[in-house]
């Protein structure tokens, strides 16, 4: 993976992740977050991990993004008036945030291991589809049951949300 | 050349701009979109270790895309609820902004 490939999508990434806070328009903040989202995509890719790019740009960028967009424009949000900010909250979110990241710099920065290139890969006998597949069906049969139960969990659970009556 | 502390310095920017954004931004909305970058950070350093540790066949771990797989899922089914519960919270009290809605404080 070249270096240009690897420092543009990251930059997409972070740039359009940024935007997507800053900006006041929660529109303009979701079509932020599907760019940000291709980035990523990018980036996987990038690890030769295939299957997750193409699910990161179906899941992700196409149905989460699409559910936001319908969420927002349905409940019609203009750009949010400016409130008066709580400056005192909004410095300790600020020092939070960077004394976090400060933390984590330090941690990867005793990672012997992250400084040493990548492994090469073998010719794959097949593709990773295929061993995501035999993973997924046979060492994490039980966990993609339970996720299934999830998932019908959720619809039961977001039909019983919309469609109750708020009094 | 690209290492993995690369990958893993991109992923913690990513997750600290979803934390600032979940610390900083007054609109529902927007926190659950900066926990949707979270998320998508956490992925990041997954699918990066999992590239770093090749096993004697030469193939990456394929366990950490596993994980990848199932978290997408999950998120896939908390951005449906999460949602649900915000449009119903905007029936009711016509705003999205947490400081509009405190009836849980005190």
């Amino acid at each position: 993976m070249s270096p240009f490939f690897f420092w543009t999508a990251s930059a997409l990434m972070l740039i359009f992740g940024a935007a997507v806070i800053i900006n006041r328009n929660p529109i303009a903040s979701a079509l932020s977050l599907v760019v940000s989202f291709l980035g990523m995509a990018a980036l996987f890719m990038s690890l030769d991990a295939f299957f997750i790019g193409i699910i990161q740009v179906l899941v992700y960028a196409g149905a989460v993004m699409v559910l936001f967009l319908f969420i927002v424009m349905l409940l019609d949000l203009r750009a949010e008036e400016r409130r008066k900010i709580n400056f005192v909250a909004f410095a300790g979110g600020v020092a939070v945030a960077v004394i976090f990241f400060g933390q984590l710099y330090l941690v990867i920065g005793h990672l012997r291991q992250a400084r040493l290139p990548f492994p090469a890969l073998a010719v794959a006998p097949q593709d990773d589809v295929h061993s995501i597949g035999l993973l997924l069906f046979g060492n994490y049969n039980l966990p993609f049951q339970v996720i299934a139960v999830l998932i019908l969990v959720a619809t039961v659970g977001v039909i019983v949300l919309s469609k109750r009556e708020l009094h | 050349m690209v290492t993995l502390g690369d990958y893993l310095f991109v992923s913690g920017l990513l997750f600290t701009i979803g934390f600032a954004g979940v610390l900083l931004r007054r609109n529902i909305i927007i926190i659950f979109m900066s926990l949707e970058l979270m998320l998508n950070a956490a992925n990041l350093s997954l699918v990066a270790f999992s590239r770093a540790r090749v096993d004697a066949a030469g193939l990456p771990n394929y366990h950490g895309q596993v994980f990848v797989f199932f978290i997408i899922t999950v998120a896939a089914a908390e951005v449906a609820v999460g949602l649900a519960i915000i449009v119903a919270l905007y029936r009711a009290r016509r705003t999205t902004h947490v400081e509009d809605i405190n009836m849980l404080k005190f």
